[in-house]
């Protein structure tokens, strides 16, 4: 008997079909992945199942007994549980509080926090899922948090755990702890839910595949029954290189060249402790870390988006150490920032407004202050035809755009612009297979120009995908060189993690001579 | 997803323009019911009332004239604000920088006394729009190096407006006589008025003309809209202006420097409401006193609301303004209506359409959560 079943689930937005009569069962016991690219109705199935959405057509049994569920209260009380992408905590309560919040334990409004933070630790024992129940959400690791989420579901007595997305936001090592909690519930006799577009993921941890495209399931199979590149063909429907055949890189001059680079972060404190390396024409060099170990800073200190306090930046021979973002963009900077829907669009603005942001003082776009609609117009055009924007016109805006379209917006407008040295931060970050192997190509095309590519990523597989050179990164210095055939993700993420220092480094080769990382090695 | 999305983008285009039009109608609509309703509740005919108030407003040439005479400093001061809101800035102090491009107005144009007109009216504006744009610079320069929140210091900086000009009305400026003014303008540093640039025999053939006290300040005010629009639309100023009031973080990495973009906002803000304050001195009372504004600068916040920022909305938005101060006079003598019930009419506008932001905010954070999950 399924514990939860959908029959023919059909959702209309305004001009999308959502979801197109979609039926899927879900066992007691068992993990089943919901694959699709980013808009092919994954997470509107599971909003309705939540009570987030009506359906409008189609039926939802639980426990083979058919049911309307009207809102989340109501999913909840029939023990389904959802694990957002976006958190929703309340940041300066303890994870006692946030648990319990809206069941607290109590009488005539006096919530009885024994009590509470009793069965909290009861739970979170019984499961393994060990968190202080006192510490505060804001002083917790991303990954708690969301063992606190998971938690949260638990103890509002959830036997279907919906988990939308989990691995975006976590690092390597995290995925790895999820999966291994994951694991363990259902073992326990829960059921989940896992929705992701991410192949290594879906093969890893599930017992069936469901794969949806443009609202519809186009295949069920199991992980043994197929591997990623059969996956990513039903999930795209068509082949899809996932990971990209390039060249040798030919090294030319020095493009960039960073020099006992020091940064401090937002509170002031160091996140740069002292970096040097050169990237040269003809090259990808990636930096590869955990997030938060100094590559905001690192860029941000590159691109004139923030003043390094000491150490010298170079392009071409020319200090553009103090540099603003202006001047850095006329140095022939380009900058593909991690977060474009903060610092690389303004979603507000159409699509040509934001494919010329950073040349909208030059000609053609503008001259002596004045600004040429037929200019933009014709930038906008080629750019959108050049990078393959999918849109009926340039002057959509881009809060209307596909994910995927909005980071190709980005993409045409910084290399478009022809620049020397390129940086791009997790470029493909929250992109499906389709839109990240456009941005692999227009990457490695850069490079086969003979431009200089800086490529920062939390994702091993593309920095393993993409460099001819890799740095990484951790507690703001560099730890280790790689050439990236001496590099796999085992090693790299030993180092990541604060490996290496004396202890045996496999894998590992001395540093290029001409470009040599030297960084506060322990 | 590709003709589907398309679909939904060019249907989202329509929705938003038909919201961003039709929302300030159904606002003023529902105020003028509710305050309606009001007015029956309070005995009061409003059918009466408010053809009394359409025919104190626009019934006659000269209602008409008056209406202009209201809306013209309204139409500067909203287009000031707009232009702040556009770069994200609340330009609260207009008041302020308006009695400064009225006292700029109102001394320059005694100094320069014996200049021709064609030489005193282009300096005694310019001379306005400076003393906004100083005016404003101060908080300008406080937000962009400190941080100091504009709502704060440009309301100050309107209390020193106004006590400066209240004491030089009262010394050094003051005229001869009780009454605390200065001397009054030269007819040659005087806006003329509409009907006295025609002739007797036009005026008679075109008796639409007889505008009465309104004034050529209204053209300053209708060129001054077409510029600002043209500025946000086609210049790289107001393409960087409307880029930090959406994303300052986005524009910040295009190479726009969010702190010279805000000063220079607050600066042009300011120097609209001080034309504001120009016009009602060179146009209306031809000389300078403490109370030549009846707050026009914190009117014309409801203004740039109304009109969505919009500097080309911003001129019916003025003139629905303008028109309730116009007719309410005519709506106490001939409806028995008392005038204050118009207050309540501007401030439900108000509501309306602030209540329409409220409401269209938890529209827009609805569908983004809806997009967000349409994974």
């Amino acid at each position: 008997m399924p514990l939860l079943e959908l029959r023919e689930i059909t959702k209309v937005f305004p001009g999308v079909l959502a979801n197109d009569r979609v039926s899927m069962r879900l066992e007691r016991g068992e993990i089943v992945a919901l694959l699709g690219e980013n808009g092919a109705g994954k997470s509107t199935l599971m909003n309705v199942v939540y009570g987030l959405l009506t359906a409008d057509g189609g039926e939802v049994l639980v426990d083979d007994a058919p049911v309307k569920i009207k809102s989340p209260r109501h999913a909840i009380d029939l023990g389904i549980g959802m694990v957002h992408q976006h958190f929703m905590l309340v940041e300066p309560l303890t994870v006692t509080e946030n648990i319990v919040l809206g069941r607290e334990p109590g009488r005539f409004g006096i919530i009885d926090f024994a009590t509470a933070r009793e069965r909290v630790r009861e739970i979170s024992e019984r499961y393994g899922l060990k968190v202080d129940p006192d510490a505060k959400i804001v002083d917790l690791s991303v990954g708690m948090q969301q063992r606190v989420e998971i938690l949260k579901a638990l103890y509002q007595g959830a036997r279907v755990l919906i988990l939308d997305e989990p691995t975006a936001v976590l690092t390597p090592q995290e995925v790895t702890e999820l999966f291994k909690v994951v694991r363990s519930l259902v073992d326990e006799g829960l059921s989940a839910v896992f929705i992701t577009h991410k192949l290594e993921e879906v093969v890893a941890i599930a017992d069936r595949i469901l794969v949806m495209r443009d609202g519809k399931v186009v295949g069920e199979t199991t992980p043994s029954a197929t591997d990623e590149i059969g996956l990513a063909r039903m999930m795209v429907g068509r082949d899809v290189v996932l990971r990209i055949e390039k060249g040798a890189s030919t090294c030319g001059d020095t493009v960039l060249a960073v020099e006992d680079v020091h940064v401090d972060d937002d509170r002031g404190l160091e996140a740069v402790k002292g970096i040097t390396f050169s990237v040269c024409g003809g090259e990808i060099l990636a930096i590869a870390g955990v997030d938060g170990n100094g590559q905001r800073e690192l860029v941000e200190s590159i691109v004139g988006l923030r003043r390094p306090k000491g150490g010298r930046i170079e392009l071409k021979g020319k200090d553009i150490t103090h540099a603003n973002a202006r001047a850095s963009i006329e140095a022939g900077v380009s900058h593909i920032p991690e977060d474009r829907h903060r610092r690389g669009l303004v979603l507000e603005f159409d699509i040509a407004e934001n494919i010329i942001l950073g040349d909208h003082r030059t000609p053609p776009v503008a001259k002596n202050g004045i600004m040429h609609p037929k200019a933009i117009t014709e930038v906008a055009r080629k750019r959108i035809a050049d990078y393959d924007i999918r849109t009926p016109s340039e002057r959509v805006h881009a809060e209307n755009l596909s994910g995927g379209n909005q980071q190709k917006v980005v993409v045409a407008r910084e290399i478009g612009r022809n620049p020397e040295l390129l940086v791009a931060a997790q470029p493909t970050r929250g992109l499906d297979v389709g839109a990240i192997e456009f941005v692999h190509k227009q990457i490695i095309r850069e490079r086969d120009a003979g431009k200089a590519v800086l490529l920062v990523s939390l994702e091993l597989e593309e920095v393993l995908s993409l460099a001819d050179r890799i740095l990484v990164i951790y507690e703001g210095r560099i730890v280790k060189e790689f050439a990236v055939a001496d590099a796999d993700a085992e090693t790299l993420g030993y180092f990541m993690t604060g490996g290496g220092g004396s202890k045996i480094d496999k894998g590992a080769v001395p540093s290029v001579p001409e470009t040599s990382a030297t960084g506060g090695d322990e | 997803m590709s003709a589907a999305a398309e679909d939904r983008s060019t249907n989202r285009d329509w929705a938003a323009i038909a919201q961003k039009v039709g929302t300030p109608f159904a606002s003023v609509l529902l105020a003028i019911l509710i305050g309606s309703l009001i007015m029956w509740i309070s005995g009061y005919d409003p059918i009466a009332a408010y053809s009394a108030l359409f025919q104190g407003s626009f019934g006659t040439p000269k209602a008409f004239g008056d209406t202009l005479l209201k809306s013209t400093p309204l139409i500067l001061a909203g287009l000031g604000l707009a232009y702040g809101f556009r770069a994200n800035l609340f330009n609260i102090g207009a008041e302020g920088q308006l009695f400064m491009g009225g006292l700029a107005a109102g001394w320059l144009g005694l100094v320069l006394a014996g200049q021709p007109w064609y030489v005193a009216l282009p300096l005694l504006l310019l001379a306005a729009m400076l003393a906004g744009a100083a005016w404003a610079f101060i908080p300008a320069i406080l937000k962009a190096r400190i941080g100091a929140h504009e709502v704060i210091t440009t309301m100050m900086f309107t209390y020193i407006a106004r006590y400066l000009v209240s004491y030089l009305v009262i010394g050094p400026l003051k005229s001869p006589g009780q009454i605390p003014q200065t001397g009054l303008l030269p007819v040659e540093a005087q806006l003329p008025r509409i009907q006295s640039l025609f002739s007797d025999a036009t005026l008679q053939a075109m008796p639409f003309l007889k505008m009465g006290r309104a004034h050529m300040g209204i053209l300053v005010a209708l060129v001054a809209a077409v510029i600002v629009w043209w500025v946000l639309k086609y210049t790289t100023l107001g393409y960087e202006n409307r880029a930090v009031g959406y994303n300052p973080w986005a524009a910040e990495t295009g190479g726009i420097s969010v702190q010279w973009t805000t000063v220079k906002a607050l600066c042009i803000s300011g120097s609209l409401a001080g034309l504001a304050g120009a016009v009602e001195v060179m146009g209306v009372h031809h000389r300078l006193f403490d109370q030549f504004s009846s707050g026009f600068g914190f009117t014309g916040i409801a203004v740039a609301l109304l009109a969505k920022n919009h500097p080309i909305a911003v001129i019916p938005a003025a003139l629905l303004f303008g028109a309730l101060s116009a007719g309410a006079g005519t709506m106490q003598l001939m409806a028995d209506v008392p005038q204050k019930i118009i207050l309540i009419v501007q401030a439900l506008v108000i509501f309306f359409v602030a209540a329409e932001g409220i409401v269209t905010y938890f529209i827009k954070q609805r569908q983004k959560e809806a997009t967000s999950n349409v994974g």
